[in-house]
């Protein structure tokens, strides 16, 4: 498709016998938010693992700004990882021994920036998504709630170009939850960054500006559907 | 609910009489309230003017109950194009879109087309009121809100229907 960032062609993936997804086709433009929605097991994690380039599929491609992710190196996907994506996942992303300033200066910090000038850019994030108070807290010592905007901020700090949310709001009750939501989606549109949204949740994903739906390892189509 | 489509959809399983239609419509979809012959009559007039049914055949004894009625090929198309279309997603929409899925699954159409239809216009009002919602005062958010969360238990039962689909089939004899 063109105009896409990121794309996926044909990819398969089984686990033993288990396949979790099979002649899967995945677009996504700069600035866009899209959800991908399905029932628990259907293949959404699987998909976001083969799309950011953690998991290598069994078979197909995945393309990003017009590079073949499936055909570099594993250490040049890991670099492209940390410059240019960033994560935000459901649990246990941060790191218990840092701060919660420290988490977030952490991406930058392993691109090679300094300490004062990642965590100057660490607190600027930390402010905007309104948890600057708990900059000096380990990540044991904060709610859930202010943990995910943690998490959030750390995935934004870098700028990244593709954000991949795997259940961004799962532990969060719905004010809590909106709120991520709307930060997230706003700071992605402002820096024109993708985001993949995985989420079983309709609420969640009417932040973005389409869905696709997995069911059994496979997109349902619904092209042609107003 | 749109008695007509759904009388129709029960007619493209075979040709019945009046009164079997009835029996069919009030077993499978009437459930506390039963259809009223005159409804069934009327309906079935309209139908048959509009050229979407056709009568096969009347027993002996005379009555609107005794005719015998047979879909056409009008009336397959117009029960076609009333299950692609989505419904205007609005609360309580449940026993329409029951009544469709039944329909589909008896007729041998695709259910489950059906259900991410709907889905996908639910999840577009959906998208829309949270446009609306981020760009009001509390008032907005609130109204907003409010129709956010029937439209979100409405789309737990499309998913939860989804799932469900192949025991359905076996349990309505489709
Ligand atoms: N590392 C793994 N090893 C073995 N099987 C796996 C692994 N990861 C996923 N699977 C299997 O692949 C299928 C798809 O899993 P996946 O995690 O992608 O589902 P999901 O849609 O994200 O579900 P959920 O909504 O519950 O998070 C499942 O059957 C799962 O058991
Ligand atoms: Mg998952």
């Amino acid at each position: 498709m063109s105009g896409a960032l990121l794309s996926a062609e044909g990819l398969d993936k089984t686990y033993g016998r288990t396949p979790a997804l099979a002649g899967v086709r995945f677009s996504i433009r700069a600035g866009e938010v899209v959800a991908v929605m399905g029932p628990s097991g259907s293949g959404k994690s699987t998909l976001l693992h083969c799309l950011a380039g953690i998991v290598r599929p069994d078979a197909g491609t995945v393309r990003y700004d017009g590079r073949e992710l499936t055909a570099l190196s594993d250490s040049a996907r890991s670099a492209l990882r940390r410059q240019d994506f960033g994560f935000v996942f459901q649990f246990g992303q941060l790191v218990p021994e840092l701060s919660c300033l420290e988490n977030v200066a952490l991406p930058l910090r392993l691109n090679g920036e300094r300490r004062k000038a990642a965590e100057a850019k660490a607190r600027g994030w930390l402010e905007r998504l309104e948890v600057e108070d708990v900059a000096g807290h380990r990540p044991g010592e904060v709610s859930g709630g202010q943990g995910q905007r943690v998490a959030v901020a750390r995935a934004l700090v870098t700028a990244p170009r593709v954000v991949f949310a795997d259940e961004p709001t799962g532990a969060l009750d719905s004010l809590n939850g909106e709120r991520v939501m709307t930060l997230l989606t706003d700071a992605a549109r402002e820096t024109s960054a993708a985001v993949v949204l995985v989420t079983h949740e309709a609420r969640v994903a009417a932040y973005s500006d389409r869905e696709v739906v997995v069911r059994d390892g496979r997109i349902r189509d619904l092209a042609g559907v107003a | 609910m749109s008695i007509g489509h759904t009388l129709l959809g029960l007619l493209e399983t075979g040709p019945r009489h009046g009164y079997d239609l009835k029996r069919a419509f009030d077993e499978r979809f009437g459930h506390d309230r039963p259809l009223h012959y005159g409804q069934v009559y009327s309906t079935m007039s309209r139908l048959l003017k509009n050229g979407l049914v056709e009568v096969e055949g009347v027993e002996p004894g005379g009555g609107p109950e005794r005719k015998r009625y047979a879909i056409t090929e009008a009336g397959v198309t117009d029960v076609a194009d009333w299950l692609a279309q989505p419904e205007k997603p609005e609360p309580y929409l449940q026993s329409t879109l029951y009544t469709k899925v039944v329909l589909a699954l008896l007729t041998h159409r695709s259910a489950a087309d059906i259900l991410d239809t709907q889905r996908t216009e639910h999840l577009r009002l959906m998208r829309e009121l949270t446009r609306r919602k981020q760009d009001g005062d509390l008032a907005d958010q609130l109204i907003c809100d409010h129709a956010l969360f029937h439209l979100d238990a409405d789309l737990r039962w499309l998913e939860l229907t989804a799932a469900r689909l192949g025991r359905l089939a076996e349990e309505i004899g489709a």
